[in-house]
């Protein structure tokens, strides 16, 4: 417990450092969280909906990319982005742009895996009901992402903690460049290895708290949304 | 007003997912007007007929043929209601509204139809509570009033008041007989005779996924033609 008093103290000692470490650390994954709902939840739908050749293959690679290492994401990222890669005249690297790609990739498996599953229970008890009244495919699929709204929250929040836990990714394609794309899980590591256990305990302290009120928020949503609408 | 989608034409029907014949060689002539009753015991295959009727199963040989060809004009010319309605996370008025926009109503005309869809279905006082939590038969009413907003020339009801209480019964019944009275055709799926003799005018009885029988209500309780049909009544009501 002294060591974690000892960190907080230290934490806020930073102040301004340490508010801009957690506002990236926010843009970052947020960002990073909402290019992925944008296209995890249509594609998870897709998925739920439409029944074509490859659907199942399809799966099984989502399913599996879930578990993809931040670390060789980062690199592959790291790969695209570099002067030389084939994306490199962006001029991406090392800023905070690319941490938010990386992110994306990351947490896109699973949002869209996540997604794919509730939708199609929803899809399963709304089929019948949906085909008769004439909805096509893309009416239901729309009708199926606003009606499991409450179910995709936690597909969302998966992945954001998925985002704001990852530290391979952002640290290769960042950088960890002190005021320009460290964040708090990249800052941590660096303290840890500097060998400033309070320092890191606090960040880290920080960190759990973050998350922990955004994860309390939204399943305070959820819930009073679901007793409102049933 | 355009020609009529009926008569409903069923040519040989069969439906056999993964080779087990659920429906076989049925062929019918669903014509407007009398109350059609679909009657058998639980497993005869009742829903799985309305589905083919309905469109929500191909049949796996056989024509089902109707009198529209167009597809999207058919599918907005008839409704169904099933044993289990499914709501929206909506309210019970979006509920309407929603079903009124897939059918291509115009958009200031839903909101004032809907809502006189809810009182011909007596919900009009819960038209903004979420549907989801309104009881099993007020659902079931807000189904019917979301099939009478679309003014189906043809609906199917699929067992419409299984699992419902006496009063509910009584409501929707009533509402079924206001679809008649107002030019619908009523094809409805039931094992209750009860609600077979009060609501329909003919009766199809069905057995083991084949028509067994076809006549009108008063003849087919007063004498069954065939003693398959003879022993369901016998069974259902076994004081007889």
């Amino acid at each position: 417990m002294g060591a974690i008093g000892e960190g907080l103290r230290r934490v806020l000692e930073l102040d301004r450092e340490l508010w801009h470490i957690v506002a990236l650390s926010l843009e970052v994954s947020l960002s990073a969280v909402v290019i992925a709902t944008a296209l995890g939840l249509p594609l998870g739908a897709v998925l739920a909906v439409k029944r074509f050749p490859g659907r199942r293959t399809i799966i099984v690679l989502l399913n599996a990319l879930m578990g993809l290492p931040p670390v060789v994401v980062g690199l592959l990222i790291y790969l695209l982005l570099s002067r030389a890669g084939p994306l490199g005249e962006l001029g991406l690297l090392f800023t905070p742009g690319a941490m938010i790609i990386a992110q994306s990739v990351l947490v896109l498996p699973i949002i869209a895996a996540l997604a794919r599953q509730a939708l199609e229970d929803a899809w399963r008890e709304y089929e019948e009901q949906l085909r008769s009244l004439g909805a096509r495919e893309f009416a239901a699929a729309v009708t199926l992402i606003w009606d499991a709204r409450f179910s995709l929250v936690t597909a969302v929040l998966a992945g954001l903690g998925r985002a704001a836990a990852e530290v391979g990714a952002v640290m290769i394609v960042g950088g960890n460049i002190d005021g320009v794309t460290r964040v708090m899980t990249t800052a941590i590591a660096l303290e840890t290895s500097k060998g400033d256990l309070p320092l890191a305990l606090g960040l880290g302290f920080v960190l759990i708290t973050l998350v922990l009120l955004l994860n309390a928020a939204a399943q305070l949503v959820k819930e009073t949304a679901e007793r409102r609408f049933g | 007003m355009a020609a009529s989608i009926l008569p409903l034409v069923l040519e040989n029907v069969g439906y056999a997912p993964r080779g087990e014949p659920l429906i076989a060689g049925v062929s019918l002539e669903i014509a407007a007007g009398p109350s059609t009753i679909i009657l058998g015991a639980n497993g005869a295959g009742k829903s799985v007929l309305m589905r083919l009727m309905h469109g929500l199963l191909p049949p796996s040989s056989g024509r089902v043929r109707w009198s529209e060809s167009d597809a999207a004009s058919l599918r907005r010319r008839q409704a169904m209601v099933f044993q289990r309605p499914v709501m929206l996370r909506r309210s019970a008025l979006a509920n309407v509204i929603y079903a009124m926009k897939l059918a291509n109503i115009r958009a200031g005309e839903r909101e004032s139809q809907a809502l006189a869809a809810l009182d011909e279905v007596g919900l009009r006082h819960l038209a903004h509570r979420p549907a989801r939590v309104l009881s099993g038969g007020e659902q079931q009413r807000l189904a019917l009033a979301r099939a009478w907003a679309l003014h189906p020339e043809v609906l199917f009801l699929d067992e419409p008041t299984a699992n419902l209480d006496p009063a509910a019964v009584r409501e929707i019944e009533r509402i079924i007989k206001a679809f008649d009275a107002a030019g619908t055709k009523i094809v409805m799926a039931t094992h209750n005779l009860g609600q077979a003799r009060r609501l329909g005018d003919e009766v199809i009885y069905l057995q083991a996924g084949r028509v067994m029988e076809r006549a009108p209500i008063a003849s087919f309780f007063a004498r069954p033609a065939t003693a398959e049909a003879a022993a369901f009544m016998k069974g259902e009501l076994p004081w007889v």
